[in-house]
């Protein structure tokens, strides 16, 4: 096996006397898709915290491609190619789907302050690629039609895909969906599901997942960890979880 | 029998209330305008004024009594119709914009001297209100120290004037510059702050640099402040009735023309204008920029941001330093206007105008805050009788934005990027 391209090892977050992250570690593989189970309250979303940099683990060893990131800003955590939508969306609300695209391609404008000033030919070119590579997520979404509404007006699982195509306008390598199918209706899950897989496939970026969707988690991921009060219970194949005596217990509490 | 009891309870409530809020406004008056503090020779002795007083009472008695009444006779009259910009196009737009700025330019050489040395302020006051739009309106950081770099620019041209005999061209863009210098050293430490606290810092930060101002005595000449400071040169010469330097022309001499007083004053108002302009056109620029795209998603919600991978301290920072930057320019240019300038003229107050502009134009919205700075400026010089109720018609003003518009005058329409299908 080649390297992984995320690695967790022992990672533990103390809130207090909580312990609501304790002893996780997976490895995410280039091109893999990676589910993180368990019920409410298991950490799920502190681990995504801690590896997007939002929170500073107590303890334990996050990787990307061999290099620590751990202790790094949320930003820095993007930079390097580590990005994340958030379990109740958060999109800049008042700012038109089109501009939600445009902000995330921020940093990978390098246009100077001067040539926006003066609107320089080589800014306009770089306006007009940021717009291009904008309208071609929207239409990759089947959001053209929306480019000009406000982000906020947006139906629910138009925002969702909106938050996914601003994740992937920054070209990452690690993309984290916080319960993406949370609110959207079976027709959604469906297409969310195959959404993921030609992500990944055609943009060849590893994804990790938080979902309570059995259907889809086990119908797109390749491994699946579970967990329960912030300890990992099981990690394996979507087969081989079905079928763990931990995690059935977990999940219907004890016959 | 149910219909006169309760009408006998709402008298009986609106009774009380009004009787609450009689006693609340002799508790406020009473030491504003009741007592008067007045000289009789060498001793200062309290008169009391009671009837001011009880007529404050009685009129507010009244109205608290008779709201109920009011409010149902008003129940059933029009909403106010709240003023709407009409929808121009684009090439409508430019025509109007064109044609205020032609206006603009040409009418102080029919107008009089006081009102164009008026307008000279208000376009001082355009411009840092421009400025502040930039970190109150796009940005979303409340600065309440914003006369810090104003000051930090008007003494900037005085000192380099004071010790070192520059001009006003040569200092202003040093004068921004070291404004933006302090903005950015400033912003460092405070821009991890948020809201509420970054105010009270920046309001503090303001403070001190006009206790600095005061104290630094051998340096900046105390309170006493810094005088003699030439206006500005056009074309490098003096708008003076004699040479300013040995064997040197003045304006009038070199263009032939008789010596006029108001020549300066238009100079001054024009390059004010330009000045305004020129903020106008930066700041106009921006919001249309990928950093004015920042701006508002770090506003809208810094986390999202963050998670793009958006440089929060750096976005801040910008905005901090370009805003503190025009007020910088405009502290230059009010040096260069008033000749002196001293601490006086940067007080917390000052802060509390520029900061009012912008809110009261609608934070974000350029165009409502030069409305606002025109208008924050001109009335008070039309109202010079009312000047000792000033404080209490400003304050007046605000509750009524605030109950009545609240977004501001003019609210920002931020231009937003269309494609087409």
């Amino acid at each position: 096996m080649t390297q992984a391209l995320l690695e967790v090892e022992a990672l533990s977050m103390r809130f207090g006397g909580l312990l609501a992250v304790d002893a996780v570690g997976f490895a995410l593989q280039p091109r893999e898709v990676f589910a993180i189970i368990g019920p409410n309250g298991a950490g799920k979303t502190t681990v995504f915290n801690c590896i997007s940099g939002f929170y500073q683990p107590s303890s334990g060893r996050i990787a990307l491609a061999g290099a620590s990131i751990a202790g790094l800003g949320s930003h820095q955590v993007a930079r390097r190619g580590v990005v994340r939508t958030f379990q109740n969306v958060r999109l800049f609300k008042a700012m038109t789907a089109l501009e939600n695209l445009l902000v995330a391609q921020h940093r990978q404008m390098r246009a100077s302050f001067l040539a926006g000033l003066f609107n320089t030919p080589g800014y306009r070119r770089a306006e007009q690629q940021a717009l291009d590579n904008a309208l071609h997520w929207l239409d990759y979404m089947g959001l053209r039609a929306y480019a000009n509404r406000p982000a906020g007006n947006l139906p629910y699982g138009h925002q969702r895909r909106l938050e996914i195509a601003r994740c992937m306008i920054t070209r990452p390598q690690v993309l984290m969906l916080d319960e993406p199918a949370a609110g959207l209706n079976p027709q959604e899950k469906k297409d969310l599901q195959r959404m993921i897989d030609a992500l990944r496939r055609e943009h060849d970026v590893a994804v990790l997942l938080i979902e309570h969707d059995m259907g889809l988690v086990m119908g797109v991921s390749e491994r699946i960890l579970v967990m329960e009060y912030g300890k990992p219970i099981a990690t394996g194949t979507p087969e081989a979880i079905r079928r763990d005596e931990r995690v059935i217990k977990a999940y219907l509490g004890e016959a | 029998m149910a219909a006169p009891t309760s009408s006998r309870d709402a008298l009986r409530s609106s009774l009380g209330s009004a009787l609450i809020a009689a006693v609340l406004t002799a508790l406020v008056t009473v030491p504003i305008f009741g007592l008067h503090l007045e000289r009789a020779g060498m001793r200062t002795v309290i008169v009391p004024q009671w009837s001011t007083v009880a007529w404050a009472c009685a009129l507010v008695f009244a109205v608290q009594l008779l709201r109920p009444w009011l409010a149902r006779a008003f129940a059933g009259m029009p909403r106010l119709q709240r003023p709407q910009l009409p929808a121009a196009t684009p090439r409508q737009r430019q025509g109007l914009l064109l044609a205020a700025l032609l206006i603009a330019v040409s009418w102080p050489f029919f107008a009089g001297r006081n009102a164009v040395d008026i307008a000279t302020l208000a376009m001082i006051y355009v411009m840092l209100g421009l400025g502040l739009n930039i970190v109150v309106g796009f940005a979303g950081l409340l600065d309440l120290g914003f006369v810090g770099f104003y000051a930090v620019g008007a003494y900037t041209y005085a000192l380099l004037f004071h010790w070192a005999g520059w001009s006003f061209w040569e200092a202003l863009p040093l004068a921004g510059a070291v404004a933006a210098c302090f903005g950015f050293v400033l912003g460092f430490p405070v821009l991890r702050l948020r809201g509420d606290y970054l105010a009270i810092v920046t309001l503090g930060f303001g403070e001190i640099i006009r206790l600095l101002l005061i104290n630094l005595t051998s340096f900046t000449g105390g309170p006493d402040g810094i005088s003699g400071i030439p206006k500005p040169t056009v074309l490098g010469l003096p708008l003076t009735r004699s040479p300013t330097t040995e064997g040197g022309t003045t304006f009038h001499q070199f263009f032939g023309l008789e010596f006029q007083s108001l020549h300066m004053v238009i100079a001054l108002y024009l390059m004010a204008l330009t000045l305004a302009l020129v903020t106008l056109w930066i700041s106009s620029r921006l919001i249309r920029m990928p950093i004015g795209r920042a701006w508002e998603a770090l506003r809208e919600d810094e986390i999202a941001s963050r998670s793009l991978g958006l440089h929060p301290m750096k976005i801040k920072l910008s905005a901090f330093t370009l805003g503190a930057m025009f007020a910088g320019l405009g502290g230059a240019f009010f040096a260069a206007r008033q000749g002196i300038v001293n601490p006086e003229s940067f007080t917390f107050i000052e802060s509390a105008l520029i900061l009012a502009i912008v809110v009261l134009g609608g934070m974000g919205s350029q165009l409502g805050v030069i409305v606002a700075a025109i208008v924050l400026t001109v009335l008070p010089e039309l109202a010079r009788e009312f000047s000792e109720y000033r404080m209490l018609i400003f304050g007046l003003v605000m509750i009524l934005m605030m109950v009545w518009r609240p977004q501001g005058l003019l609210p920002m329409q931020r231009p937003h990027l269309e494609v087409g299908p």
